[in-house]
């Protein structure tokens, strides 16, 4: 029995060893916000295939909730502490974090901000991530065309995340505005502008509840709105709720986007026009990529052409294309979607 | 001599008029008038906030605010956290505090949805378990409470942990989707259901109620009868006030503490139900603040965090407090922070004033 022990541990030694050497020793680790939401979950499932084919060792940690700014800096002193050749991060606080991100790369490794650029961009080594501003383009091109000649006189809801407006928050409020033909005043700021087809803007922390009250909300300052940009498919769903409470699900316009599997099969039901799919999956199999090519030879991954990061893509969904805008069908949005 | 003292009752008769003991209050004026007043009702001041409130952002923004429409939507926007806050205000009058309620809600919704999607139970039997498992946990929380006498913001802070972690678990952070619902189980979108009352032909305006905000109501009605008119009700008064004294007069402390945290899950996993009907879809992500958003409704609405003392009608204005302040800040375009500011000026505001309140009894 003892003899048996020590053999099967002796084994598990080697075997081990033998999975360092093959990653070159090399260990990654995925910060995600949190580790509920289906999208990190999906990035997580991402990061693990891709670093078992490296052969690489993961260490996840996430938030305890989105805005855990604390637990993220923890995260990122534990994996410079464990040695780590790099850090895959979807930042809560995108400014604070980069500190930590700073101390991380000093003490040589690769950071790589997945899905939510850091502020300012370069704080990272990389940034592979969803182009949130064509992803709101794309829908506000969408909505305009479909609405044709009745988008001059608009009733325009936006239903952006938060009062702090997140980098991501503006790109696609920004984006869906520049696609609808709305002038932006200043880029970098929702609810700035002075076009008279804008009701108005609320948040919803992206999710059922806040989407449902924001769209109360703005129904209470006007409810003739008749196009709601939504900064995600469950806000989107909070906000047909409102209006079929009102008796308005049919009249109106609603847009968005993710790409989750909820949210595609909403499209498909008619709850949402058309949402913008981005892709998790593949922001974490390409960070990890990454991160092996840099622990092999100190390679550093490349930015798109024309962008200050690397695009992992974006699709509109939707069963009813509209004119000059590329659109993918629901059924080839499910294929590819997640959660 | 004989004949005297048969007569022992005049010798009691006599003292009535001497007065042995007798409360009287020296202090005069208004000021003392007011705080008489709200000390036999606590509730007067959450509800004077509120109707000073209204009339504000009535005149402010006009008819979008002073129509039959806004005025029942805020009480749509507040039936969760209402309904919650009657909850906690059972635990807080016994000086207790819960802060698992938000949590029992969501993860009572989560169980009612997945019974019936996952395991394809009858919606019926899915609804009453998920009302079931909040009741449990409820009384799981007053055991702990009660018999091993453990703080209760220990024990709720940790069911507030354990059942949070349940709820992502289970769920694995699913949606169940609006249309599948409605489409399979619509008996869980049931307090969701509207009616309008002035609506115009369209069917727009008017007041829209749902039946969510008539549970709510329907719980706070049955509350203030239970908790004044039944013997439940004064004990819990009772156990708040001093349990040892409530023990000594023949009070069951343990059980009426037990019970209380019962129904204090129960009436959460009944939010949990109407937060369906609200959201129209299951959520496990729902629900995370209302704990937080339930305790402030209880605070503003007067009852006293040292237990035994309040108006369970008190949270109900609190919340619509809350409620009336969010829209109608709102509507006048200002900042969502400053809503949250003045939320907490109320609730520095509600505790001084009922330490003012205190002293009446002093």
């Amino acid at each position: 029995m003892k003899k048996l022990l020590i053999g099967t541990t002796l084994a598990a030694l080697t075997t081990a060893g033998a999975a360092m050497a093959d990653g070159h020793g090399a260990s990654a680790c995925l910060i995600t916000k949190t580790d509920t939401n289906p999208f990190f979950v999906k990035m997580r499932e991402g990061a693990e295939a891709a670093a078992e084919k490296a052969g690489m060792t993961l260490r996840s940690y996430a938030g305890k909730i989105d805005g855990d700014h604390e637990t993220q800096v923890a995260a990122i002193e534990t994996c410079i502490a464990d040695g780590a050749s790099g850090i895959l991060l979807t930042a809560s606080d995108t400014s604070s974090i980069v500190g930590a991100v700073t101390q991380a790369r000093d003490a040589g490794l690769l950071v790589i901000a997945l899905d939510t650029p850091l502020e300012p961009i370069d704080a990272a080594d990389a940034t592979f991530a969803t182009d949130n501003f064509l992803a709101g383009e794309l829908i506000g091109k969408w909505a305009a065309a479909s609405l044709g000649d009745n988008a001059a006189n608009a009733k325009i809801a936006l239903l952006d995340l938060a009062v702090s407006q997140p980098t991501v928050g503006v790109l696609r409020d920004q984006g869906f505005l520049q696609g609808f033909g709305i002038d932006l005043a200043d880029p970098n700021v929702n609810g700035d502008e002075d076009d008279p087809r804008i009701v108005g803007n609320d948040v919803t922390a992206g999710n059922e509840e806040g989407g449902r009250r924001a769209m109360e909300n703005l129904l209470a300052v006007d409810p003739e709105i008749n196009v709601v940009y939504t900064i995600n498919e469950p806000a989107a769903a909070g906000a047909y709720e409102a209006l079929k409470s009102i008796g308005r699900e049919n009249d109106v316009l609603i847009v968005s986007v993710d790409g989750g599997c909820p949210g595609v099969q909403n499209v498909a039901d008619g709850v949402i026009g058309a949402t913008s799919q981005q892709y998790p999956l593949l922001m974490a199999s390409k960070g990890i990529e990454a991160i092996a090519a840099f622990a092999k030879d100190g390679t550093l991954p490349a930015n798109t052409p024309g962008k200050d990061f690397f695009d992992t893509g974006v699709a509109l969904v939707t069963d009813k294309p509209a004119d000059g805008v590329d659109s993918i069908s629901v059924v080839d949005g499910k294929n590819l979607c997640w959660g | 001599m004989a004949n005297e003292s048969d007569n022992y009752e005049a010798v009691v008769q006599a003292k009535r008029a001497e007065n042995v003991a007798e409360f009287t209050d020296d202090r005069k004026g208004v000021l003392a008038h007011i705080q008489h007043a709200l000390h036999v009702n606590p509730a007067l001041v959450p509800l004077f906030v509120l109707l000073v409130s209204i009339v504000v952002f009535g005149l402010l923004l006009g008819s979008k605010f002073f129509s039959p429409f806004a005025l029942t939507l805020i009480l749509q926007q507040v039936q969760i956290v209402g309904i919650v806050a009657a909850a906690q205000s059972l635990v807080i009058l016994t000086a207790g505090i819960d802060l698992s309620v938000g949590a029992i809600a969501v993860l009572s919704s989560v169980i009612m949805g997945q019974f019936t999607f996952r395991y394809g139970m009858p919606v019926e039997v899915a609804v009453a378990l998920g009302l079931a498992f909040g009741t449990v946990v409820g009384s799981i929380n007053g055991w702990l409470v009660a018999v091993m006498k453990l703080p209760p913001f220990i024990v709720t802070l940790g069911m507030w942990q354990i059942v949070l972690a349940a709820n992502f678990l289970y769920s694995a952070n699913e949606t169940i989707r609006s249309q599948d619902i409605e489409a399979d189980a619509p008996l869980l979108q049931f307090l969701g259901t509207t009616f309008k009352i002035g609506a115009d032909a369209e069917g727009r305006g008017g007041a829209t109620f749902t039946y969510g905000v008539i549970a709510m109501v329907l719980i706070f009605a049955v509350l203030v009868y239970v908790l004044s008119q039944t013997a439940w009700g004064r004990h819990v008064y009772a156990v708040g006030d001093d349990p040892e004294a409530a023990q000594l007069s023949g009070v069951n402390v343990r059980g009426t503490l037990i019970s209380v945290y019962a129904v204090t899950g129960f009436i959460c996993a009944i939010a949990g139900w109407a937060l369906i009907g609200r959201i129209g879809s299951v959520s496990p992500t729902s629900g995370q603040l209302l704990n937080i958003e339930s305790i402030t409704a209880v605070v503003i609405g007067g009852i006293s965090l040292f237990g035994g003392r309040g108006s369970i009608l008190g949270p109900l204005f609190g919340a619509l407090i809350v409620g009336v302040f969010t829209l109608g800040l709102r509507l006048a375009g200002a900042d969502a922070q400053w809503t949250f500011l003045l939320i907490g000026v109320l609730i520095i505001g509600a505790v001084t004033v009922d330490q003012w309140i205190r002293k009446v009894s002093a």
